[in-house]
């Protein structure tokens, strides 16, 4: 999965968030990205990234009605854009905020490939494998419909 | 959005209603100083003061802003109320990329809003909104209120005033994003006069990219060069402020009004001294991942029992040389107090710092009461030198308004013009030599980023008059190509000529990319056109007399060359705006 654990080290520059766009979108933007970059209370605060944590069950598969989003093993989601009718409930469910709806309703979210990594120039960002959670697949809380 | 055209939105702060318009023109003048100038020559008022509603504020960005890295900065144009001509200054931060995301090429202020305001301009949003009880404010506490007053943390720029937009000040920035600044020639006394406290642009439209996979391969080639090689690496290690240790040992550092060009106590302001002991971390403009930006930070005892506060303030060569050595303070943690001080008000450092050195000696020489400075100016007194900055940027006296207004201004009543150490505008820091004063005092925005003057009198300590004006042409010239694109300037070295030709081709630009030499012709042609329409005489410059007293590496100052050069520039620059010698 994508992790973020050096964000101290974070400068603003907004290149993962460009990556991914460009790379993986095939877009010019901020938004329209897996992960987006922003300050904490002001540039003096230094930054977060919003990306997904690659929750196991995923609130937002579980919320969403059409199966476009879905369980991806391990963690986190597979989404197919056909099957998606811009409900938005992904987004609403996301415990981190962690998926972008365009103007249009359009979701975005993490894919996990990494591919912003190496744009990173001081190194926060990282592929690493999931973490063993206290909460085991299949035995979250339900979502409601 | 690549378009063959310009997108500009026009807002009219009286009515708070915008106008979309599509220029013509892209291929003339591709965007950034070209397109402020092609802005300022269709909405400006030349037969109209400075702070006449009617004159627009412009900020402007390029057509390959946000599509690769370090295309990240804005040009702002407006008729200065330091001369009341046409002027550009320029700021990262992240502002360019929030345009470019509002989907505007260049955004057009006019009028005058009823009462002191913010506007909020995004790709889907328009709001004029009343903000009266910011005015007033630091730039910092307005800062805060801001954020909480528009979304979009991290995806939108905050351009704000303090006092000293407020105050109409010659010497007024306007903040952009904390760290960056819109500095030189009184911006923010345009948004001052506007009535307008803060502008908060939020990027929230995307783009689809060029089909193919050329665009990828450029951006990777583009992002190996600025990350992968050395080329950037001085601007992220110690950045600019390496050239205070640099310049000291060339004897080129200007010290205490320009008395010295050097000082033994030096090694309290060098890069180095600064990021040993005072750099907490650096920050980047948006899109750019070079990072440029040190962070250093402001401990401060307030009260007993070890009571402290704590602020961040970012630092650069520029801010080290106006109010550290030139002052005579030569201690990193003095020098970023009272850099904090400066930036509270909205006041543009190195004017501000170049204003109080020349006030100081002034003092010094009784020319000037201390009642006149209200505080006892002393060369090395970081305290004194806070209290001063309020005063200059609050206008508190007669005395310091007209400091205010500009550093001869002051000398022109007080006495002391010999020591005013402008060209132009209160001087960048350099005492390199005869090259870098004419380029300043005679360049379009009276910076040291309009020409190389002093890389270039490194390299040639020949003295031909001919020579350097060639070499301020040529070099002007390239660097308004850059500044049409918006690139960092740090950038220079990368974005070669055939680099750019293929930044352009493969997002579409095809027909800019056929002939940079063309577009940079045509950019400098109407820059310096918009500033001698309003009333720029560059024959008319003088360079006062302690600049001709200059001994560094290269010995003394010629003062034969010196008005020889000036002589020449003058002449020139008048046929580079298409008009006949004077």
């Amino acid at each position: 999965m994508l992790t973020a654990p050096r964000m101290e080290r974070c400068i603003g520059c907004h290149s993962c968030s460009l990556a991914c766009a460009r790379q993986v979108h095939r877009r010019l933007s901020w938004d329209t990205a897996g992960i987006r970059v922003a300050s904490s209370g002001g540039l003096t605060s230094g930054f977060e990234a919003k990306t997904c944590l690659a929750c196991n069950p995923a609130p937002c598969a579980r919320a969403c009605p059409t199966d476009a989003f879905s369980q991806r093993a391990g963690g986190g989601v597979v989404v197919r854009k056909k099957l998606c009718i811009r409900c938005g409930r992904c987004a609403q469910a996301c415990p981190v905020d962690a998926v972008y709806l365009d103007p249009a309703g359009e979701p975005f979210v993490c894919l996990h490939c990494g591919r912003c990594v190496p744009f990173c120039p001081h190194d926060c960002l990282e592929l690493a494998p999931i973490p063993e959670r206290a909460c085991l697949p299949g035995a979250g809380p339900e979502v409601l419909p | 959005m690549i378009r063959d055209h310009f997108r500009v939105l026009r807002v009219d702060l009286a009515s708070g209603r915008g106008e979309l318009l599509e220029l013509e023109g892209r291929n003339e003048v591709a965007g950034g100083s070209g397109l402020a100038a092609l802005l300022f020559e269709r909405f400006a008022r030349l037969d109209r003061p400075w702070d006449d509603p009617e004159q627009p504020l412009i900020f402007a960005i390029g057509p390959l802003t946000g599509y690769f890295p370090l295309m990240s900065k804005t040009v702002c144009a407006f008729r200065s109320p330091y001369h009341d001509q046409y002027a550009e200054s320029h700021a990262g931060g992240r502002s360019a990329l929030a345009l470019r995301f509002a989907d505007l090429d260049a955004l057009v202020l006019t009028g005058r809003a009823a009462c002191p305001s913010c506007l909020l301009v995004g790709s889907r949003q328009l709001e004029l909104r009343d903000a009266h009880y910011l005015w007033g404010s630091d730039v910092l506490t307005a800062g805060k209120a801001l954020r909480r007053m528009f979304r979009g943390s991290g995806h939108r720029s905050i351009l704000r005033i303090g006092p000293a937009g407020e105050n109409r000040s010659a010497m007024a920035c306007i903040n952009a994003d904390t760290y960056r600044h819109f500095g030189r020639l009184g911006g923010g006394a345009v948004m001052g006069a506007k009535n307008v406290k803060a502008l908060c642009l939020v990027g929230d439209a995307s783009f689809p990219l060029p089909e193919g996979r050329a665009y990828t391969q450029v951006f990777d080639e583009v992002h190996r060069q600025v990350t992968a090689t050395e080329m950037m690496r001085k601007y992220h290690n110690l950045g600019t402020p390496a050239n205070v240790a640099v310049l000291n040992g060339l004897r080129a550092l200007p010290c205490r009004n320009l008395q010295q060009t050097s000082d033994p106590q030096v090694e309290g302001i060098t890069g180095e001294r600064f990021a040993d002991a005072a750099l907490l971390r650096n920050s980047a403009c948006s899109g750019c991942p070079v990072g440029c930006i040190h962070v250093g930070f402001v401990r401060e005892k307030f009260m007993a029992d070890n009571r402290y506060l704590f602020r961040q303030v970012a630092y650069d060569f520029e801010p080290i040389f106006s109010i550290g050595s030139m002052l005579g303070v030569f201690d990193a943690f003095a020098v970023l107090g009272l850099l904090d001080a400066v930036e509270r008000m909205g006041l543009d450092v190195m004017s501000a710092g170049v204003a109080l050195a020349w006030a100081t000696e002034a003092t010094e020489k009784d020319l000037v009461a201390e009642a006149e400075t209200a505080v006892g100016l002393r060369f090395g007194d970081a305290e004194t030198y806070k209290a001063a900055v309020a005063h200059l940027a609050r206008g508190t006296n007669d005395f310091y308004r007209l400091l205010a207004s500009g550093t001869r201004n002051a000398a022109a009543r007080y006495g002391g013009d010999d020591f005013a150490c402008v060209l132009g505008q209160e001087m960048a820091g350099y005492a390199s030599g005869e090259v870098f004063f004419v380029g300043q005092a005679l360049g379009l925005r009276h910076s040291h980023l309009d020409v190389g003057g002093y890389t270039y009198e490194e390299k040639h300590p020949e003295r031909d008059a001919g020579a350097a004006v060639a070499f301020y042409e040529a070099d002007e010239r390239e660097r308004a190509v850059l500044t049409s694109m918006v690139a960092c300037l740090f950038a220079r070295g990368v974005y070669t000529a055939t680099l750019l030709a293929e930044c352009l081709r493969c997002v579409g630009y095809e027909a800019l990319a056929q002939d940079l030499g063309a577009l940079g012709r045509e950019v400098q042609k109407r820059r310096w056109r918009a500033r001698l329409a309003t009333g720029y005489q560059p024959e008319a410059v003088t360079i006062p007399k302690r600049f001709a007293e200059v001994e560094n590496w290269k010995g003394g100052i010629d003062p034969g060359f010196l008005s020889q050069l000036q002589a020449a520039y003058a002449r020139r620059i008048r046929e580079l705006g298409g008009q006949a010698p004077a």
